[in-house]
């Protein structure tokens, strides 16, 4: 089944979501603003609590606010962990249900 | 896009789901307590995917659907107002307060505008001095940053026709209120991410502590949110009860310490009422005095207004995790996401609106026998 027109809505405030800081600028009244690049779209953000973040480095985004700045070494190191994870177990294991295929939409 | 895809990735899901199912011996109840991670857990399948020892109840974190209905009447008296701009985030549009919803006072002639970030407000502000610009400030500590921001930026600018109406909610008062109550069952908790991007996870070591939980703080991606039930899964079978993250990419146990130290000279704690639930002592968050110029419950004196929920509807229910949306007998039929009943269908991030979204509805209609 689709899904309903109403969901996800485009400006759901809850998503906080990672792009990739393309400019540093100021908004004319004092507040360190940026242009941030999410999967090419390109939005406005706030940058006032971020002040470590330098141009190229990927933000975490909420409501047009930079959270914080993704730790890339940090992320690698996760997803080596995943990818490593021990699958000896896996033989004694049920199967399990197969994966959606809209897994990767 | 980069740190979205690679987290979706089919191979390491199965890896980690048969993993899962190696270990568990026995029945648990886990809650994920974001509405964002309810949204990825249904739309992917998630729960689908785990052990039928390993169940997934959904928590209060969605901000939308715990707004109080007094205060979306207040939202309302305000927007009504002919001297008014009301700026509100756009899941607020169509949440029914008790006679209408933003979307219909905007057609019926209310100036009510959509903006991406409360920030936004403040254009809005100086291109209209002679205009009341108000923002509908809801959500959890994720958004209070960004709220902060934009009562500090309006005081320090001089911008005196910007005002807030908070409404702001916080997590751990929520998750002690769910593990206190009689009814509770869940065992072990899926950690709210981006709040503890903000506030860090510190606060949650005296809850994991004293109620002896296991608390994961877990990001949105599928994979997170299997890795984050792993890790859960992992402590409840060794029976130990600490507070991990499984989120580092983006968390560090002590937050984000500028975005909390401007959240705490704008804002204070207060107790507040949630949708659902009832009040909570010392769960909210409230302009601090020295705001209240920016204030907008004390410019426009808007009453207390007595609403009335539906009878029918089991939302309070659904947001503490003790039901499921598919064990109301009007989810899918009279209540639907164009005619919302309760809290949970209302906003996207609710849990019945997900369920609904994603054909659960249907589902139910099959032989398979469905529900708690």
């Amino acid at each position: 089944m689709p899904p309903s027109p109403h969901f996800p809505p485009p400006d759901d405030m809850c998503l906080a979501i990672p792009g990739k800081l393309l400019e540093i600028t100021d908004d004319g009244h004092g507040v360190r603003m940026g242009r941030a690049n999410f999967g090419g779209i390109v939005k406005q953000v706030c940058l006032e609590y971020t002040p470590e973040v330098v141009t190229g480095d990927y933000i975490l985004v909420h409501v047009g606010f930079a959270l914080s700045k993704v730790d890339e070494e940090e992320a690698a190191r996760t997803y080596k962990l995943l990818e490593e994870m021990e699958q000896l177990g896996e033989l004694d294991a049920p199967e399990p249900e197969s994966v959606p295929p809209d897994w990767k939409t | 896009m980069k740190f979205l895809d690679e987290y979706r990735n089919e191979d390491l899901a199965k890896k980690i789901v048969a993993e899962i199912h190696n270990i568990v011996t026995q029945p648990w109840v886990l809650m994920e307590v974001c509405g964002g991670q309810t949204h990825t857990i249904v739309k992917y399948g998630i729960d689908h995917l785990l052990p039928a020892q390993v169940e997934l109840v959904h928590g209060p974190g969605c901000p939308v659907c715990v707004t109080s209905l007094e205060m979306i009447d207040k939202a309302h008296a305000i927007a009504r107002r002919p001297d008014v701009i009301f700026c509100s985030f756009g899941d607020m549009l169509r949440v029914p307060g008790s006679d209408s919803d933003l979307l219909i006072l905007k057609s019926r002639g209310a100036d009510v505008r959509v903006v991406y970030s409360p920030i936004d407000c403040l254009k809005i502000a100086r291109a209209n001095p002679d205009k009341k610009v108000v923002f509908f400030a809801i959500g959890f500590e994720t958004t209070a940053p960004a709220n902060a921001m934009a009562v500090w930026q309006a005081a320090r600018q001089g911008i005196k026709n910007f005002s807030v109406l908070v409404s702001h909610v916080l997590v751990p008062p929520a998750m002690a209120a769910i593990l206190e109550s009689p009814l509770n069952r869940v065992q072990g908790f899926l950690g709210p991410g981006h709040v503890c991007t903000v506030m860090g996870y510190h606060e949650y070591e005296p809850l994991a502590e004293r109620y002896r939980v296991p608390i994961v703080i877990t990001g949105f991606e599928p994979l997170d949110l299997l890795q984050g039930t792993l890790m859960t899964v992992r402590q409840l079978e060794k029976g130990t009860h600490e507070v991990e993250n499984q989120y580092p990419r983006v968390v560090q146990r002590e937050g984000n310490a500028v975005a909390q130290d401007l959240v705490k000279k704008v804002f204070e704690v207060c107790d507040r009422k949630w949708r659902g639930v009832g009040m909570i002592p010392a769960s909210g968050y409230t302009l601090r005095e020295e705001f209240a110029a920016h204030n907008a419950e004390r410019i426009f004196d808007v009453a207390e207004i007595n609403t009335a929920e539906s009878d029918i509807c089991i939302s309070g229910q659904v947001l503490r995790g003790v039901k499921k949306p598919h064990d109301c007998p009007a989810f899918g039929k009279q209540c639907t996401p164009d005619h919302p009943l309760g809290a949970t269908m209302v906003s996207a991030e609710g849990a019945c609106a997900a369920y609904y979204a994603y054909g659960r509805h249907l589902q139910m209609e099959q032989p398979v026998g469905v529900g708690a």
